[in-house]
């Protein structure tokens, strides 16, 4: 195999993994931008979507698809409890209760979940037939063809929330400036409700996703996958959507070329040394404004 | 009955006591004006008319209704709409995009048209920049854009928290001819100045806050007038 078509074997894994940080990181940045809080709990909403789905797909004997929606609604509903519950009574409280806070939710989901169905992982059914194409001499598998569509239709719904709906509109607006939006007839609590349950719907859908394309899932499967994302948010700009997608490709493609080319055993080192350049280089990210900011 | 009546108002702002004790009314149809100093408790004033800011004690009568502590969306929702202080448009928004949230209370799509149209009519200038991102825009379009955007909610009273700010004497003029106007076709205007000359000069009745505390209030023209106000806000 000679080195351009490995480059470009390897520029197809990044991608797909890519799609997956970008679908998690797109959470944490919409959160963030509306509430201003780094959402370390948002990985194991992850993880939580994708034991639902895995239940749907095992116990409920369900096909790929129906499961998939499935968690992502019921996702979406632990994400709005745990806004609920969780960060709403601390609003006007200063920001560090409120990621201590969150800290404290993800130690509840990881252990929680860990309770209810054991630390061993789990081994996600073949939900999709298990074959490959072979496209010009490049394998792309069914499951990462998978992972692209899904994750293209989702962000294009996105993108059509945000930018077209009254309540993207709302939630931009809010994001910019709360209490301006308030003037406008936004209720913000609303809007940081709906941000909670899209983000984690997103994050939901990548749990399945990972599940189907790892086949493994475990309770403390959101740790690194979260810190990755989070990565991937800030790389883009904390609180840019489409930086968010960028940044998550970018990191995907990033560790995949480093265990192709290099190791992989440095995979999950290639994401840190990305962050230290961000905050280094430029904070606020590559579509970020520089701005003075505090991340 | 008054359209708006503030009974006696106490709001702070954690130990400080912003407003102290404020009682003030706004008929139907009428500008009224609040002059004085900064820090005197202006845009205090209206950020608790507006919901923004919750009163310790005392009432906000709106059209009958006490509406102190109700939460700021839903204020709009009864009439009352705020161009904050400093315009605070949304800058990363187009223009259009700025004026429909302004509408965000309503669901009647032909009318918010209408309306878009009426302040269009009123500030050709944003018709021209209707895609151009709202950040983009000079401080005087800016403060017809959150003029434009407060109007789209069709508020009975408009409170305008200092719209001369930082802009050139023409576009003052222009500015304050604008309130007139707007105030001609059946909106009531609550407005907060330091540009105490110019706000006196169009308003029916007037108050005076210090520190916190209505020293004086009357006509607007008496008050233009008098010995004290002369000194202490139109310099000389
Ligand atoms: N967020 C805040 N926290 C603490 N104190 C505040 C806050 N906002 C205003 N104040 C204080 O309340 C008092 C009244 O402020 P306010 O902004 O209402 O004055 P103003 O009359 O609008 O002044 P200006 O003409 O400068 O806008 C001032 O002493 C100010 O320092
Ligand atoms: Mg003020």
């Amino acid at each position: 195999m000679d080195f351009a078509h490995q480059l470009v074997q390897q520029l197809i894994n990044g991608v797909s993994l890519g799609s997956i940080y970008a679908l998690i990181a797109l959470g944490y940045t919409m959160i963030y931008g509306i509430i201003k809080l780094i959402n370390f709990a948002h990985g194991d909403v992850y993880m939580v979507g994708a034991y639902i789905g895995f239940a749907a797909v095992t116990i409920g004997n369900m096909p790929i698809f129906p499961a998939l929606l499935i968690s992502m609604a019921l996702t979406a509903v632990l994400g709005m409890l745990v806004e609920r519950i969780a960060y709403k009574p601390l609003r006007h409280a200063p920001r560090i209760s409120l990621l201590i806070t969150a800290i404290g939710v993800s130690f509840f989901l990881e252990y929680t979940s860990m309770y209810f169905v054991t630390p061993t992982p789990r081994t996600f059914p073949e939900v999709i037939p298990n074959i490959s194409f072979d496209i010009g001499g490049f394998i792309v598998n069914g499951q990462q063809l998978m992972i692209f569509g899904i994750t293209i239709i989702l962000m294009a719904l996105l993108t059509y929330i945000v930018q077209k709906t009254k309540l993207g509109k709302a939630m931009r607006a809010a994001s910019f400036d709360t209490e301006t939006a308030q003037l406008m007839g936004v209720d913000s609590d609303k809007v940081i409700s709906m941000t909670f349950c899209i983000g984690s719907a997103l994050a939901a859908a990548a749990g399945v996703l990972v599940g189907v394309y790892y086949n493994t899932i475990d309770p403390l499967m959101g740790i690194m996958p979260g810190v990755k994302a989070f990565v991937a948010a800030v790389l883009g700009g904390i609180g840019i959507l489409p930086g968010a997608v960028v940044g998550g490709i970018v990191l995907g493609v990033v560790e995949a070329l480093v265990s192709g080319f290099i190791s992989s055993t440095f995979r999950d080192a290639a994401a840190f040394a990305i962050l230290i350049l961000v905050l280094l280089i430029k904070p606020s990210g590559l579509f970020g404004k520089n701005t003075n900011e505090k991340v | 009955m008054a359209m708006l009546e503030v009974k006696d108002i106490n709001v702070y702002y954690g130990a400080i006591h912003a407003i102290k004790g404020i009682s003030l009314s706004v008929e139907e149809g009428e500008i009224v004006t609040l002059i004085g100093a900064n820090g005197a408790g202006k845009s205090t004033t209206l950020r608790t008319i507006s919901g923004l800011l919750k009163p310790k004690t005392g009432a906000i009568n709106f059209l009958g209704k006490n509406i102190a502590g109700m939460p700021a969306h839903k204020i709009v929702r009864e009439g009352i709409s705020q161009v904050p202080e400093g315009r605070r448009i949304f800058a990363e928004m187009t223009v259009l995009e700025n004026l429909e949230l302004g509408a965000f209370t309503r669901n009647d799509k032909d009318e918010i048209k209408k309306d878009l149209e009426m302040v269009f009519g009123r500030f050709p200038r944003l018709k021209e920049r209707i895609t151009q991102l709202a950040g983009t825009l000079s401080g005087g379009e800016q403060q017809m854009l959150a003029m434009g955007r407060a109007l789209m909610s069709r508020p009975k009273l408009l409170l305008l928290d200092e719209p001369s700010m930082g802009l050139a004497p023409l576009l003052i003029r222009e500015i304050f001819s604008i309130i007139v106007d707007i105030n001609k076709t059946g909106t009531t205007v609550l407005l907060v100045e330091q540009n105490a000359n110019m706000a006196l000069s169009i308003a029916n009745r007037a108050y005076v806050l210090e520190t916190g505390r209505i020293t004086l209030s009357g006509d607007a023209k008496e008050l233009a007038a008098s010995e004290d106000v002369r000194k202490a806000y139109l310099g000389g």
